[in-house]
């Protein structure tokens, strides 16, 4: 494979407190339009290897690019050409759908015209015609999720991560979530995400496990099911994060 | 135990904002109690009238016979709430925060140490560490320790387990078990609609609204409509077809199959494979399964949404 064709690529990454291996030398592949599922237990390293890859955190040793840039030479590219997400910070409350999208549009470099376009979109795309005076705090969760999800594309990055973007949300919402998702991957862009619903790692083509800093499993799920003998992901995550050491 | 009566809440200046409408339920004693729903759905709020932190705009509730608004103080004094956010002491340490729980309920921590000893051997290594420098894992096991430590009548968890991954959270109902053995009521909140299995019975919530209510096990049994777990080679294309095939048909994405739900059970595994075989699919799999919580609770939206809009 040609490393064009790769959005991300690690080589032993590794992030050191003093004397204590957050992420511990992980190696792993990322395609373009890849939905790749990050998972692991509290604790096992997940936020910092996410914090290195957004350019947020300086490796200890080891290699990563991103979008075809290295993590440690390029970091403000990088932060350039992603997007992301978390539930935790997504938008601001006192905000309306109009200026928090102008304001991440603007974040994001993207100048007058192209803003506009892009904005005028979005809010065809959701159907928030009607919406773009409201306060974001007086959105609907769901939407509230749906919408920091299509602002985080809105400068059409090559990879967006997401950081549970689903948690607390009701079912029916979550999947809606989900199908943006696949159409975003359908148009591109490479999609890394964590969740700790273990019925939305079957809906990712390849997820990886990180337990006590490393990469314990990496595949598509249909694979890592076969390799532990059981019928569900839920399970083969059990196996894996209760031998973790590491407590959280 | 714990009855709830028509208690209604409304929130914004105009109270323009329903959080509760009407809502009616009734734990029993030494029962686990879950109230499900996503966010926003209301249960937090239903947990501060409950801890008497907020007054509902009407309907009335009691928790051990005392009445929420008129008697609060006796029950300050048997409850146990450990709020959905952190809500301890940061700058104090560990040890710091279970001595200043214990003695504002006249009590110690030796008099109750049976009851935290085993989530308080995970803490010890840390009982000088001060509280905000706490993993998030190590917060959610103090607070607990402190919501116990004057051994009350009734516990009251708000969505202990959000953000929590799967191990701990398995742990984390194991104890909540043994507390019901040892005979403490306890009504738990949680957005994951598997965990309802855990609990006594549950109470489904959604915009304010008490969807049903039922022990988990007579709501799967009870539920009508059929579901088929199917999967084919072209996931996303079967289930848009099948979810326009008519109005009592729903289907969506469950894990590595899809669910399709028929209303009327008019559906046969028969006529989805002739249907799926018509439009080309390939690899098609096909099979009954049981409904899970998380497709009653779908079902129940779907209704509650057409019968108010």
């Amino acid at each position: 494979m040609k490393p064009s064709e790769q959005s991300i690529v690690t080589k032993n990454l590794t992030k050191k407190y003093g004397t204590f291996t957050a992420v511990d030398a992980i190696s792993f592949d990322v395609r373009k339009g890849e939905i790749f599922g990050f998972l692991g237990a509290n604790g096992a390293g997940k936020t910092t290897a996410m914090r290195m890859l957004t350019g947020l955190s300086k490796p200890s040793s080891g290699e990563a690019t991103v979008a075809g840039f290295d993590v440690y030479r390029d970091a403000e590219n990088i932060k350039k050409h992603i997007g992301y997400m978390s539930q935790k910070f997504s938008l601001y409350q006192d905000l309306k759908v109009k200026e928090n999208i102008a304001f991440y549009g603007g974040i994001y470099g993207l100048r007058r015209e192209a803003l506009q376009a892009a904005s005028d979109q979005l809010i065809h795309r959701l159907g928030l015609q009607g919406e773009v005076k409201t306060m974001v705090k007086d959105l609907p969760l769901g939407w509230k999720q749906k919408l920091a999800f299509s602002i985080s594309i809105i400068h059409q990055p090559s990879i967006v991560f997401l950081d549970e973007p689903t948690g607390g949300v009701d079912p029916v919402t979550r999947r809606q979530f989900w199908n943006m998702i696949y159409e975003a991957a359908d148009r591109g862009i490479t999609i890394f995400v964590t969740t700790h619903y273990m019925d939305e790692a079957e809906y990712c083509n390849r997820v990886a496990i990180m337990v006590d800093g490393k990469i314990e499993a990496l595949g598509q799920p249909s694979e890592l099911k076969v390799r532990f003998e059981t019928d569900t992901m839920d399970d083969v995550f059990y196996q894996l994060a209760r031998k973790a050491k590491r407590g959280d | 135990m714990i009855s709830i009566r028509n208690i209604n809440k409304t929130y914004g200046k105009k109270g323009d904002i329903t959080a509760l409408s009407n809502i009616n339920l009734e734990v029993e004693r030494g029962e686990l109690y879950g109230l499900i729903g996503p966010d926003g759905a209301g249960k937090t709020t239903l947990f501060r009238i409950l801890t008497t932190l907020i007054l509902p705009d009407s309907g009335s509730a009691q928790v051990m016979d005392y009445d929420v608004v008129v008697q609060y103080p006796q029950i300050r004094k048997i409850v146990g709430y450990m709020p959905g956010k952190f809500s301890l002491y940061q700058d104090l340490t560990v040890q710091e925060n279970l001595s200043f729980f214990a003695t504002i309920f006249n009590t110690t921590i030796r008099e109750n140490y049976h009851l935290i000893e085993d989530i308080y051997v995970q803490l010890e290594p840390f009982k000088n560490r001060r509280a905000g420098a706490l993993s998030g894992g190590m917060k959610q096991k103090l607070a607990l320790c402190c919501a116990l430590i004057h051994r009350p009548e009734v516990l009251f968890l708000d969505e202990p387990t959000t953000g929590v991954d799967v191990v701990s959270r398995k742990e984390f109902w194991e104890m909540l078990k043994r507390y019901k053995e040892a005979g403490i009521t306890i009504f738990v909140s949680t957005p994951y609609m598997d965990e309802a299995t855990l609990c006594d019975r549950i109470a489904l919530i959604q915009e304010g609204k008490i969807l049903d209510i039922a022990k988990p096990k007579d709501l799967i049994e009870d539920f009508q409509p059929g579901v088929f777990a199917v999967k084919t080679a072209e996931m996303n294309r079967a289930k848009n077809e099948l979810q326009s095939l008519d109005e009592n048909v729903e289907a969506y994405h469950f894990g590595e199959y899809m669910h399709v739900v028929t209303e009327n059970n008019h559906l046969t595994p028969k006529a989805i494979s002739d249907f799926l075989d018509k439009r080309g699919h390939q690899e098609v799999i096909i099979k009954r399964t049981t409904p899970t919580v998380e497709d009653v609770f779908m079902n129940l939206m779907k209704h509650a949404s057409t019968t108010t809009t």
